[in-house]
């Protein structure tokens, strides 16, 4: 048990990523603290639809990520209260003509490979799985293995369920890191006073790289914006989560410009979510009438029934962006002690089970679940400021 | 005035000043940068100019005197009055959902017709200026039995009585705090209601603290004086230091539970007394109506009652150059402070739109009776600010959200064991707040409890949906909506 002021890891963020690598440290047996200058989940993780898609990743690292942490969800479903709300429901891709019907094929084969589940859904089955979406489609493809929870549930179900082991100091910021003689980790440096550990998680999402130059290394994590659209509870018109073929390009795109795609779902609350936007505005939070207009254009070209639904309120988020848009996750060989867990961009609600796994694996020098070479945090080193 | 649909509207736009709310504030303003040569967009949800206060019954009803039930009516009439003899375009029925600052400082004003009905069509005023007279709205603090029938909002009573000339029972308690109860409670008797006590948690002896500020304002006091022998005249006890904390009823309310309240709003044992009746009128004060400018990113300043208006220069202007506010949206202060407020701000516009300074005389006699009121308006925010011991009323089970039917067990629960420390994250965890009123009328209730005690952060949201908008509307409008409906009443 962490005391007042000292324990085995100091994570940083109390958002989904920060609980998930607080949750499996503790379940590791160490003790750990959480610090937040905000409340859990007061960041990107508040702003997230809690999507766990491997539907929208192509074959490589976030993918494999992508599968495992699909795995872990399931268990934890099991494990936390039922107000995190897992729904196993499924991923739903369609195609508005044929040349965009065979790109999507194309992908599927590929993630198949990959071990990822696909089926494809002809025009004239898609009624049945979606009795509600536009007459003039091509045809789709299902994902069974994309989910969903309630994101600030998640976050804050895997930090009650580490009991004891795990303490909270919310509203506090840091300000700076303590170290030892060797430049290694000793704590953190708060407005509230000092706390120690031998190693700290930097788990402040889109934040990240201002933790980074506390720690003087570089991280160029940079937030990316996003706007969904919520409209007035509904009985379950939308059962999957539905989304237009050009999603996947805009997701791997690192275009800096305005992009949006149709993206809609249902909510066990009865609220359908509506997105999703990408701009690189840094953290502007000046709502867009633009934006707002497109999310209603793309979702009621493919489930015209909404056009007469009101949309009672929007909210914007910023995902945490990395160049290469994998996130940073390991040890950082600058610094000793220091571990990242950040830069997931769209999908950290999604890959925070795996994200905590691998932290933990390292903190306690067990095997990660998978190669975590791709991750590792000095990667931008040389093309860094 | 209003403008009919075939007259050509090209000319007008942009309008030199697009006017949100037709209340007090509004109307002032509207007409004084009209008699000053600029041409005005009037917006307004309702059919009628007059905002809150000044609410009376639509002309179908054949009231023959709504006068009676209006203190200062004449300063209503004269308004309504110069806006019928100005060019004024008044478009009434039109709900303004969002605000947005163009790429060349013209403002742009989303609104939607027909929103009560099916025939919901966008409508988009383009001005070079925008002042808000958005007003308020009341100000509710749950307790056990709040959500029965026969509980209503003491200024939607008044409301009711004033629009449609209607009571919410026969046999009323009002309750609260606020100036306005003694209002309420007044036009309840006068309509021929049965007031068996007003009931209010403030001592009014804060009022003593500032007696230059009472000294100062003749004309607060002189309505005070009036409503209190209304009461007198009608019998109606006034309890000080006291709040309803219970409701009883099975389907409607049947009698409440007055107690004797501490400093702190809590209530003293032994003191609970019961009083029959079939109506409860309940507020607790107003909070400033201020989305529209929140989500701009206006400054806001905390008022002495807890709430949030906002911050304004000293000729009205907001922190965003081209937003003016007038009214209740910069701290509530009643229907002169807003009259008064509205035409200063249409004079400073006026000003910076014809490239003059703004210092006249008029000017300088109206920021000197707007700082006087000001002051009085702020001892009165002072004086029925909550205590924190409202939170004892409560119960686990009692509803604090009624939209998504979140009990206050759940918001402390939040707060103690999920790490929720502001209204945001009480909302996330709870969905209090969530539902169809998005939080308007749990938002104080769920800060304080968020705050443990300490001093509720009042939030000052960015709310892209100052009213729900259809996605069909959303969707097309980028397709010529530039052509309001001017509404003819």
């Amino acid at each position: 048990m962490p005391t007042r002021n000292t324990s085995d890891v100091i994570v940083v963020g109390a958002g989904v990523v920060g609980a998930a690598c607080a949750h499996y440290a503790a379940r590791a047996g160490l003790s750990v603290t959480v610090v937040d200058r905000g409340p859990v989940a007061g960041g990107t993780t508040g702003a997230g639809e809690g999507n766990l898609l491997v539907s929208d990743k192509e074959p490589g690292p976030e993918l494999e990520l992508a599968l495992i942490a699909t795995a872990l969800w399931r268990e934890l479903s099991d494990r936390l209260p039922p107000q995190v709300e897992y729904e196993a429901k499924g991923g739903l891709v369609v195609a508005s003509d044929e040349p965009g019907m065979r790109a999507l094929r194309a992908f599927a084969a590929r993630q198949e490979k990959a071990g990822v589940t696909t089926q494809e859904v002809p025009e004239d089955r898609l009624h049945d799985l979606e009795p509600h979406l536009a007459p003039t489609l091509a045809g789709g493809f299902l994902y069974p293995q994309d989910a969903q929870v309630m994101p600030a549930h998640a976050a804050a179900q895997l930090l009650r369920a580490g009991a004891e082991r795990i303490r909270l100091r919310l509203g506090e910021e840091v300000t700076g890191l303590l170290t030892g003689a060797a430049g290694e980790i000793r704590g953190v440096r708060t407005a509230a006073g000092e706390i120690h550990a031998p190693y700290v998680v930097n788990a402040a999402g889109t934040w990240g790289g201002a933790l980074a130059d506390l720690a003087g290394v570089h991280l160029p994590v940079l937030p990316r914006r996003g706007f969904v659209l919520v409209t007035e509870p509904l009985p379950r018109v939308v059962r999957h989560k539905v989304y237009a073929a050009d999603y996947v390009a805009d997701v791997a795109s690192g275009s800096a410009a305005l992009q949006t795609s149709a993206v809609v779902e249902g909510t066990p609350a009865g609220p359908v979510l509506i997105g999703a936007s990408r701009e690189r505005v840094g953290f502007d939070r000046t709502p867009s009438t633009e934006v707002l207009r497109r999310l209603a254009a793309g979702a009621t070209a493919l489930f015209p029934v909404l056009g007469t639904v009101r949309a009672i309120r929007s909210y914007l988020g910023f995902r945490p962006y990395l160049p290469d848009h994998l996130p940073a996750i390991g040890p950082d060989p600058r610094v000793p002690g220091l571990l990242h867990a950040c830069g997931h961009e769209g999908a950290g609600i999604g890959l925070a089970p795996v994200t905590g796994r691998i932290v933990a694996a390292c903190l306690t020098g067990d095997e990660p679940p998978l190669d975590i070479h791709p991750f590792r945090p000095e990667r931008f080193a040389d093309t860094g400021n | 005035m209003t403008a009919s649909p075939s007259e050509p509207r090209a000319r007008r736009e942009p309008y030199d000043l697009a006017v949100v709310g037709a209340g007090s504030a509004g109307l002032a303003g509207a007409v004084t940068a009209a008699e000053l040569g600029l041409a005005v967009a009037l917006l307004d949800t309702s059919a009628q100019t007059g905002g809150q206060f000044y609410r009376h019954p639509a002309p179908a009803l054949g009231a023959v005197r709504p006068e009676a039930l209006h203190h200062d009516w004449s300063a209503y009439s004269d308004l309504r009055g110069r806006l019928a003899a100005s060019d004024v375009t008044h478009l009434a029925g039109h709900h303004v959902w969002s605000t947005v600052r163009e790429d060349d400082g013209t403002w742009t004003v989303h609104a939607v017709t027909g929103a009560d009905g099916t025939s919901e069509r966008p409508a988009l005023i383009r001005a070079r200026a925008l002042l808000l007279a958005t007003g308020a709205y009341e100000r509710q603090l749950p307790f056990p039995g709040w959500t029965l029938p026969g509980v209503v909002g003491a200024g939607g009573a008044q409301a009711m009585l004033k629009s449609g000339l209607v009571l919410p029972g026969r046999r009323i308690v009002v309750a609260g705090s606020g100036p306005l109860l003694l209002a309420v409670a007044s036009s309840l008797a006068a309509a021929g209601a049965q007031v068996p006590a007003v009931v209010e948690a403030a001592g009014y002896l804060r009022y003593a603290r500032s007696p230059r500020a009472l000294l100062a304002n003749p004309a607060k006091a002189a309505e005070a004086l009036l409503h209190g022998t209304a009461l007198l005249r009608h019998r109606v006890p006034v309890r000080l230091r006291s709040a309803v904390t219970e409701v009883h009823g099975t389907d409607r309310v049947e009698a409440v539970t007055v107690s004797r309240l501490d400093a702190d709003w809590r209530p003293v044992p032994g003191t609970a007394r019961r009083i029959a009746c079939d109506a409860l009128a309940v507020g607790h004060g107003l909070v400033p109506q201020i989305e529209l400018a929140t989500t701009l990113g206006c400054a806001t300043r905390r008022l002495p009652d807890g709430t949030l208006g906002l911050a304004l220069d000293d000729l009205q202007e907001t922190s965003e150059p081209g937003l003016w506010a007038a009214g209740e949206t910069g701290g509530v202060g009643g229907a002169g402070l807003a009259r008064t407020e509205g035409e200063l701000a249409a004079r400073a516009v006026a000003a910076r739109l014809l490239g003059r300074r703004a210092g006249d005389g008029r000017i300088a006699e109206l920021r000197r009776r707007r700082d006087r009121m000001r002051a009085f308006a702020d001892v009165m925010s002072a004086a029925h600010a909550p205590g924190p011991g409202w939170q004892d009323w409560l119960s686990d089970d009692t509803d604090v959200c009624r939209c998504e039917e979140v009990g206050a067990g759940r918001i402390r629960e939040a707060v103690a064991e999920l790490g929720a420390r502001d209204a945001r994250t009480v909302k996330l965890l709870t969905r209090a707040g969530m539902g169809w009123c998005q939080g308007r009328m749990c938002g104080t209730a769920v800060a304080c409890l968020a705050a443990r005690g300490g001093t509720a952060e009042p939030p000052a949201e960015r709310r892209p949906f100052a009213v729900p908008v259809r996605l069909s509307t959303l969707a097309s409008l980028d397709e010529g909506a530039a052509d309001p409906s001017p509404g003819a009443p």
